[in-house]
């Protein structure tokens, strides 16, 4: 992973065209797709993903050839007067990432989003293919973009892109969690704003590069930081911040869920990650930076529990990736070099990046299995899906691979990336953090069993199908899943070999076997309805005292995840985020 | 008091008015009409931000002038979409609420 120079790039580097190529072929995409209408909007889609997905290739060639970050100045124009486009390594990661993903969520969706046979036009097809591909763009400007106030009107983009998937099918309740994410994510982008603004004042330039020579720890710095980190923590849906992420995106179709939940809240993740570690890694503190690693351990504890309490399979889903999300925070702290002076780009950046891919697949193909099984059955209550494996076994194939690459199972990226992540704690002897790391597999574990257990289950009449789901979308979730799995196998060139020497040793299967049991534990004891009912009727053993007390502190964490979902909790919380950021980096130098 | 430090409290009175609006105010159009008063707030800020490039002999600098004026346009989007969604919601369900529809949960707002 290249890092991003820090000296100003004075001219347009030799594959720079290709940024803007990048930025402009799915706009052009968006505005094709509008124009020209009905069918041919899908057209256009599977016209520029394959052209975007190319493109992608490009400027990873390019970007792995020179060995150094691609730039292209609009206009000739160098900062702080013009605007810079840069792609480095964290960028050709993310722009690869984006355009798969988005091309596997478009063969998932083709005929989901089909205009009509009688029809000339629909309204959800069109919005479908224009917007999916609006996301597409605005992430490519957030990747790319070299200034702050770029990536504001990018952020705006993917929010307005976003907010309709979520009421593509125009039902009140999806109509409502739209509303919710749009204010919600307004109050985030202007926090944003307010220091970007404050940045442009005390400096006078937005540019990332120049930012960050100028940039020095003073009051101006600290308010900016904490205001903007804060402002993109509601955007990503960080506990105690994601009131708006569990209803929208279980009511969204299931290709928008897919994209939102894998790309979308990753776009103000990445902004994040650039703000800290490019910007300003001389402002930030370990503290602020164990602040956010807390709450992301609260997100994998709060959202794992609260997803075994679902009756719903897309619910469970959706509060997965909030656990998930909190995942992503788990880096920060271990970024920190051991003078504990600054986040700086090395195994715990790679770790990040890798997980945030791999998280990015796994999600997609699991809200794609699960939107099959909702399709297929016309419901998705998880007490019912018995006999789903034996009716859709490749759709069942693809939620139980995606479900192990998340727990992070031998090959898959999610692997690495705790090894990674686990190796950076023990460097900075960061201990706390490698339980949460270790820890965190047994609550995912926990989820993933309880689905397997539903659709596994035998069932004694047939399964009442409502619709024939398509193979090329079983696939396509199927192809995702496999490709979270497999990450590591493509990851390992650029990671010290001795990390993953035996993935085979006894000392790892022990540890695999430890998560599954502990998952299985947890599923028995939290679950809403007993695990094993149907299998077993009789479960006077299993209603014990210890049964009980499981399903109290279940639904302790329900009702508190109840509370902070509160309008009120959660703008609360928000501005108090900012206040604790901003002490945290005044008295954690 | 200088005409810019006056304008820059006026900028702080406006997000914070804003804020608590955002923050107390239960119904969704009193919080789009908020989140436009913070946003015109941070607007004049950068507004007050621009004067300084009047030291190099200029009346201001142009670049916070150009930036506002995207970001207006940005917060009239945002506007707009978020009147059309409450339109078609209170459409859908004839009343206009962000309280999640959770059974036996006290009315939030």
């Amino acid at each position: 992973m290249s890092t991003l120079p820090n000296a100003i790039p004075a001219l347009t580097t030799a594959g720079g065209f290709l940024l803007v190529l990048a930025l402009m072929l799915p706009l052009v995409g968006v505005l094709l797709a509008l124009v020209l209408g009905g069918r041919n909007a899908r057209r256009v889609v599977f016209f520029t993903l394959p052209l975007g997905l190319a493109l992608a290739v490009a400027i990873a060639v390019e970007a792995l050839q020179t060995g150094n970050p691609l730039v292209y100045l609009l206009g000739g124009w160098a900062p702080p007067l013009g605007v810079a486009l840069r792609a480095d390594g964290l960028s050709v990661v993310m722009l690869l990432t984006t355009a798969a993903i988005i091309l596997a969520v478009a063969i998932y969706a083709r005929d989901d989003f089909s205009t009509p046979a009688g029809a000339s036009e629909a309204r959800a097809p069109l919005l479908f293919w224009a917007l999916l591909l609006a996301v597409w763009g605005s992430l490519n400007v957030i990747f790319l973009a070299g200034d702050l106030f770029t990536l504001y009107v990018a952020l705006e983009l993917l929010t307005f892109a976003g907010v309709p998937l979520v009421s593509l099918d125009g039902r009140p309740e999806t109509l409502q969690a739209a509303l919710r994410y749009l204010l919600y994510a307004l109050i985030g982008s202007v926090l944003y704003m307010l220091g970007a603004v404050l940045l442009y004042g005390a400096y006078g330039t937005l540019d990332i590069a120049l930012l960050a020579q100028r940039v020095r720890p003073e009051p101006a710095a600290f308010a900016a930081a904490a205001l903007m980190t804060v402002g993109l923590l509601a955007k990503t849906a960080l506990f105690p911040l994601h009131l708006w992420l569990p209803p929208a995106h279980a009511g969204a179709p299931a290709a928008a869920s897919a994209v939102l939940s894998a790309l979308v809240v990753k776009g103000s993740w990445f902004l994040i990650v650039r703000l800290w570690f490019d910007v300003m890694p001389g402002v930030v503190t370990l503290p602020a930076a164990q602040l956010l690693g807390a709450l992301g351990a609260a997100a994998i504890v709060v959202g794992s529990v609260v997803a075994l309490r679902q009756e719903r399979l897309k619910l469970l889903v959706a509060y997965s990736t909030m656990a998930q999300i909190g995942y992503l925070f788990l880096m920060f702290p271990l970024a920190f070099d051991t003078a504990g002076n600054g986040p700086v780009h090395g195994a715990a950046l790679s770790g990040g990046l890798l997980q945030v891919v791999s998280h990015a697949t796994a999600k997609a193909g699991m809200f794609m299995a699960a939107g099959l099984i909702y399709a297929a059955l016309g419901h998705d209550r998880i007490a019912d899906l018995a006999g789903v494996a034996r009716a859709m076994p490749v759709t069942v194939l693809a939620f139980a691979l995606a479900g192990l690459a998340l727990m992070g199972v031998v090959p898959s990226g999610a692997y690495l990336a705790k090894k990674l992540m686990l190796d950076a704690a023990e460097g900075s002897g960061q201990w706390w953090w490698m339980i949460v790391l270790q820890g965190g597999a047994v609550f995912t574990a926990g989820y993933v069993v309880l689905v397997l257990v539903s659709v596994l289950r035998s069932r004694s009449g047939p399964l009442p199908l409502v619709k024939r789901v398509s193979r090329l979308a079983e696939f396509a979730a199927l192809v995702l899943a496999m490709s979270s799995l497999l990450l590591a196998l493509a990851a390992l060139g650029p990671v010290p070999g001795d990390l993953v020497s035996s993935p085979l040793a006894p000392k790892e299967l022990g540890t695999l076997l430890a998560v599954f049991l502990g998952g299985a534990l947890l599923a028995l004891g939290l679950s809403r309805r007993p695990l094993l009912g149907a299998a077993r009727p009789a479960t006077g053993a299993h209603g014990g005292p210890l049964r009980r007390a499981a399903v109290a502190v279940g639904g302790a964490f329900e009702l508190a995840d109840l509370l902070v979902r509160r309008w009120q909790f959660a703008s609360l919380g928000l501005l108090t985020l900012v206040v604790l950021v901003g002490g945290l980096l005044v008295i954690g130098r | 008091m200088s005409a810019a430090t006056l304008y820059g409290l006026c900028g702080a009175a406006l997000v914070g008015l804003g804020l608590y609006g955002l923050l107390v105010n239960p119904q969704p159009l009193r919080k789009i009409l908020s989140f436009n008063l913070v946003g015109s707030g941070v607007f004049l800020l950068f507004g007050v931000v621009a004067r300084r490039g009047a030291a190099l002999g200029m009346g201001g600098d142009p670049v916070p002038q150009a930036l506002v004026i995207t970001g207006i346009v940005v917060a009239f989007s945002a506007t707009a979409l978020a009147v059309a969604l409450l339109l078609r919601l209170h459409d859908a369900t004839g009343s206009a609420t962000l309280a999640a529809p959770e059974p036996g949960a006290p009315p939030a707002a």
